[in-house]
């Protein structure tokens, strides 16, 4: 009782709004997916949503295709991304911290409204509205999400790493991949984290960059949800809530590894 | 000198490439073509049509909504994360993990999943959506971007200011106030305009959790009307309009942090 | 004993890597120079970080580069790494110029302030990088890194993460990692700073001992003086960005060339006094013999005199005692007492290993010897300035009032004048609104009774300050000159 009432009287009580809240909006509608994912119209348990997925290999093939979009964004985005980033925390502080939020900026104009501009800047080049154009838009739509954390790191980095590679001997080339590369790895992964999980999860986007050619994963959910079929739904966000599990799993791994020893929290 | 020059290159030639579609939004804004990307000659009817609210209800309508929903999500989220980051900060490491954790779930399930969860949780509970279910899921996945935002400000204060207040006399909720508050407010200012740019942006949670009682947002809107084949043109001036006025703002802010840091 | 062996065994591999022909030409070369500095000067942006250095580093010295934050040590060391190039001067490292050659390509290693040791590579690929770099073949690598381990005593650690390390530890290791690749010169920036006490002692006797056996040259940065006088062979005392003085510890301790040196290299009573004539001090009101020469008659000169250097004794034996003064203050320093005396409105602090109490009346004796005269640099201010009218002259960038001036003869050039100011004439105010021009307290020097103060004022130049009032290091002032204490003179 009386460990109740100091527990109100500290300030580790003000967790309790937040706690409450997320279980209501987070914690049980994820339960409910699960909830749903195995059940059927009428509430049974069954595992058919499932089998019906894995029966279907136009789901099957979306899927696999929707991952192989967001690893060819991801790619895309690191390698554009991080000499973009690498430049930037080169130049002066000034200098580099405009350019930083020029590169933020284009994220205030609504993502439907840039993804259509993308459009017509296509038909206005003339190119052919499709896979390209579904690349191109993608990682023009998450480029600045990669810019932002490697620069970051970058710029964090303490700069005698590097004087200590030259000292050793080590060329700008080794210096670079012996040690700046290395070291930027924190960054790069967040950097994975903020472009890879919402490219797998997108949809219209590719709808209208393609012209309803190319279907995306998350385009199929919404379909399904959209005409009523909430256990089949249900059922592919599971398997898509697993990717995006397995993936951050791998992701904070790196992540301990590289933070080992530095935090005191 | 030369490498020098061929960076920078690099970079502008990807800020132009980034730029070019909203350039062509702007441009394309000063004319009246139907489609965008035909040029019919210079002119302001877009603007005019879109001032006069009557023309384009629903439009002007949908970007109302979806600066309400952005302005109340946003408040909420900024006040709710605030005191769960001060809250959580206050917990053992272990009690800290757990709340991080938490924390981070509507971050990393991206959209769909949030949206699907949002859904299925408010069709399970016989609740009809709209307004208030849209407002609810945007501080979902809004709190916890405020989280973030405040955690590192608390860390980085000094952990003998709250006694230091005590010490002179304050009650716990003075130092909080006098103290601890003026930390955190760049943090809470930068986790509310985070809050506020995610909300007006988001399309995936509110298209499932707007309903079909007629409730339009500037996403929705825009999306139902590329589905119906192309933007309607007013479209372009209010997505001008938008960008100019963020980017007169963002340019006053900083220059507003950089005379202070001086 | 037990030390010295892994010592010895890199000793050996030493031997062995630079082949017979080392020993030789170390015996022939023995005092050229393997590091020349040359007029080299840093700017950053308007700031000056050196000065107009010059410099020579025989082979195998420990040479200690020495001095504040900021008086331009660290540019220096990182000017001869390579990691800044100098805006003048050249660098010479084996009689070959490398004033622009890059690091990897210079023929030194360093060891960091912070170490910086890789956070993404455990102690053995550390310590392996650069001979990784120079693709040696694995097992003579392997040899190496563990010699190199050995002789920081870090054997068996070759597998840790240097994260899991203490400082003392990863200190070890970035010495391991920089002499690994037998430099001709090793750089070390601070290397003990971190650490402390007890460990920074062990460590500078290691280093000491390591010095000894690569027999290479060993440049060190610090701040610490004890340090320095520890462990150079040679010490560079630096302010300012240029150097003060260069000379043995001895030498420095014993025979400062300035009243910076003296303050800066252990405790000392700096005094105003008067050379009467050779042999002869005026200081304290007293005449005292001493040993200097040649300073000329009635000349101004500063009185360095060491707290050990000055003999205490209870008031009762007058006759002995060439200073009587009362104790301020005693106080224990752990082997000796030091007490403040005041004699005479002067203050002496007093080294002993006796305790005089404080109110107790004691005499002071000095040996002529233990006097220390050092010539003054200058003895008002001096500046450059033009009148305006008859009452307003201009310098230091500012209008000052000033006795009035007979302007009429207009073959006298009004525009180049010499301006002269006592130092106890200029006024310094707690607020910089209120001076004339503003400035900075960058260097105190306590002068037995009263303050001697360097302020940096804002036009750049450096006005030289009496007072009696406490001010700290790094005070904003007011500056303001009375117009009676302006001494005009035409060149």
């Amino acid at each position: 009782m009386n460990k109740l009432r100091l527990f109100f009287a500290s300030r580790k009580s003000w967790t309790l709004p937040y706690l409450i809240f997320s279980v209501v909006f987070v914690v049980i509608p994820l339960l409910l997916i699960v909830v749903y994912a195995f059940t059927d119209e009428a509430g049974n348990l069954t595992l058919a949503n499932f089998s019906k997925f894995f029966a279907h290999p136009e789901a099957v093939n979306t899927f696999v295709y929707s991952i192989g979009i967001a690893i060819l964004t991801t790619v895309g985005c690191i390698l554009l991304g991080y000499p973009a980033a690498w430049i930037l925390s080169r130049s002066s502080s000034g200098y580099s911290k405009t350019l930083i939020m020029l590169f933020i900026l284009p994220m205030w104009v609504n993502i439907l409204v840039r993804t259509l501009a993308t459009v017509a800047l296509f038909d206005f080049a003339r190119l052919p509205l499709g896979e390209g154009a579904l690349i191109f838009g993608m990682i023009y739509n998450f480029i600045p999400f990669m810019i932002y954390p490697i620069y970051d790191t970058l710029q964090k980095m303490d700069k005698s790493y590097i004087e200590a590679a030259q000292d050793l001997g080590a060329s700008s080339a080794q210096v670079f991949w012996k040690v700046v590369l290395p070291l930027s790895m924190p960054g790069i992964i967040s950097g994975v984290m903020m472009v890879f999980m919402p490219t797998i999860s997108t949809f219209a986007i590719a709808e209208l960059l393609t012209m309803n050619n190319i279907k995306l994963f998350g385009t199929t959910i919404q379909e399904n949800i959209n005409n009523s079929l909430w256990n089949y739904g249900a059922a592919l966000s599971l398997i898509m809530l697993f990717l995006i599990a397995a993936t951050s799993v791998f992701n904070t791994d790196g992540n301990d590894n590289s933070k080992r020893g530095g935090e005191p929290w | 000198m030369v490498k020098k020059i061929l960076m920078q290159t690099y970079l502008w030639i990807l800020l132009v490439l980034l730029y070019a579609p909203i350039l062509i939004i702007v441009v394309f804004s000063f004319t009246e073509a139907k489609v965008l990307g035909n040029w019919t000659g210079f002119s302001l009817n877009l603007y005019k049509s879109l001032m006069n609210t009557g023309a384009h209800h629903s439009l002007m309508n949908a970007f109302v909504n979806t600066i309400a929903i952005a302005l109340i999500a946003a408040t909420v989220s900024t006040l709710l994360g605030s005191v769960a980051a001060i809250g959580i900060f206050n917990l053992r490491a272990r009690g800290r993990k757990a709340m991080g954790f938490v924390n981070t779930i509507p971050i990393l399930n991206g959209d769909i999943i949030t949206g699907v969860s949002l859904f299925l949780l408010f069709v399970s509970l016989g609740i009809t959506q709209g307004f208030t279910t849209v407002v609810l899921a945007h501080i979902t996945f809004c709190t916890p971007y405020v989280v973030l935002s405040v955690m590192p400000r608390l860390k980085q204060m000094n952990p003998n200011l709250y006694e230091a207040a005590l010490d002179l006399g304050a009650t716990p909720m003075q130092a909080l106030w006098k103290v601890i508050v003026p930390e955190i407010r760049p943090g809470m200012i930068s986790g509310f305009l985070l809050a506020l740019t995610i909300s007006i942006d988001d399309f995936a949670v509110t298209v499932f959790t707007i309903g079909n009682q007629g409730l339009e947002t500037l996403s929705t809107y825009i999306y139902a009307d590329a589905r119906k084949g192309g933007l309607t043109p007013e479209l372009r001036p209010l997505s001008a309009i938008i960008f100019v006025v963020i980017l007169v703002l963002l340019i006053i802010i900083n220059r507003r942090a950089g005379k202070v840091k001086r | 004993m037990e030390e010295s062996l892994p010592v010895f065994v890199f000793w050996n591999e030493l031997k062995c890597n630079f082949a017979t022909g080392f020993y030789f030409r170390e015996m022939q070369s023995e005092n050229r120079p393997i590091i020349e500095v040359k007029n080299v000067s840093k700017y950053f942006d308007d700031k000056t970080a050196l000065d107009n250095v010059s410099l020579s580093i025989r082979k195998g010295e420990f040479v200690t580069i020495l001095g504040p934050s900021g008086c331009g040590k660290t540019t220096l060391l990182r000017l001869i790494a390579g990691f800044q190039t100098a805006s003048e001067g050249t660098i010479l490292i084996n009689g070959k110029e490398i004033t622009q050659t890059p690091p990897h390509k210079r023929p030194v290693n360093t060891v960091f302030q912070k170490y910086a040791l890789f956070p993404h590579l455990n102690v053995y690929d550390n310590i392996a990088f650069g001979l990784k770099l120079k693709k040696m073949p694995k097992a003579e690598m392997t040899r190496k890194v563990m010699a190199a381990l050995k002789m920081v005593g870090m054997t068996d650690y070759e597998y840790r993460d240097v994260n899991s390390l203490s400082g003392g530890q990863q200190q070890r290791v970035a010495i391991a990692r920089a002499i690994v690749n037998e430099p001709e010169v090793l750089l070390l920036d601070e290397p003990l700073a971190a650490l402390d006490l007890k460990m920074r002692k062990d460590m500078q006797m290691e280093l000491k001992e390591m010095h000894k056996t690569l027999g290479i040259t060993f440049v060190y940065v610090t701040h610490d003086q004890e340090e320095a006088l520890t462990l150079s062979d040679t010490i560079v005392v630096m302010s300012e960005g240029k150097i003060q003085q260069i000379g043995t510890p001895t030498d420095i301790y014993n025979e400062p060339v300035n009243a910076f040196v003296a303050d800066f290299i252990g405790e000392s009573n700096i005094l105003n006094g008067t050379m009467v004539r050779d042999r002869l001090v005026n200081f304290c009101g007293k005449d005292f013999e001493c040993v200097d020469e040649g300073f000329g008659e009635d000349v101004p000169v500063d009185v360095v005199i060491r707290p050990e250097d000055l003999y205490i004794f209870p008031a009762s034996d007058r006759t002995k005692a060439q200073l009587q003064g009362r104790v301020q203050s005693c106080i224990f320093k752990g082997v000796h007492y030091e007490m403040v005396v005041l004699c005479d409105g002067y203050e002496f602090v007093v080294q002993d290993y006796h305790a005089f109490e404080a109110g107790m009346e004691v005499g002071l004796i000095v040996k002529p010897f233990d006097i220390h005269i050092m010539k003054k640099e200058r003895i008002c201010n001096t500046f450059e300035g033009r009148m305006i009218d008859e009452n307003h002259v201009e310098f230091l960038g500012c209008e000052f009032e000033c006795a009035h001036v007979d302007m009429s003869d207009k073959s006298k050039d009004w525009e180049h004048l010499s301006i002269e100011v006592d130092f106890d004439k200029i006024d310094l105010l707690d607020d910089s609104e209120d001076g004339i021009l503003t400035g900075e307290v960058k260097f105190i020097l306590y002068k037995g009774n009263h303050y001697h103060l360097t302020v940096l004022s804002d036009w750049d130049e450096d006005v030289y300050v009496d007072t009696n009032d406490v001010w700290d290091d790094g005070d904003r002032v007011g500056i303001s000159v009375r117009p009676e204490d302006i001494r005009v003179t035409v060149k």
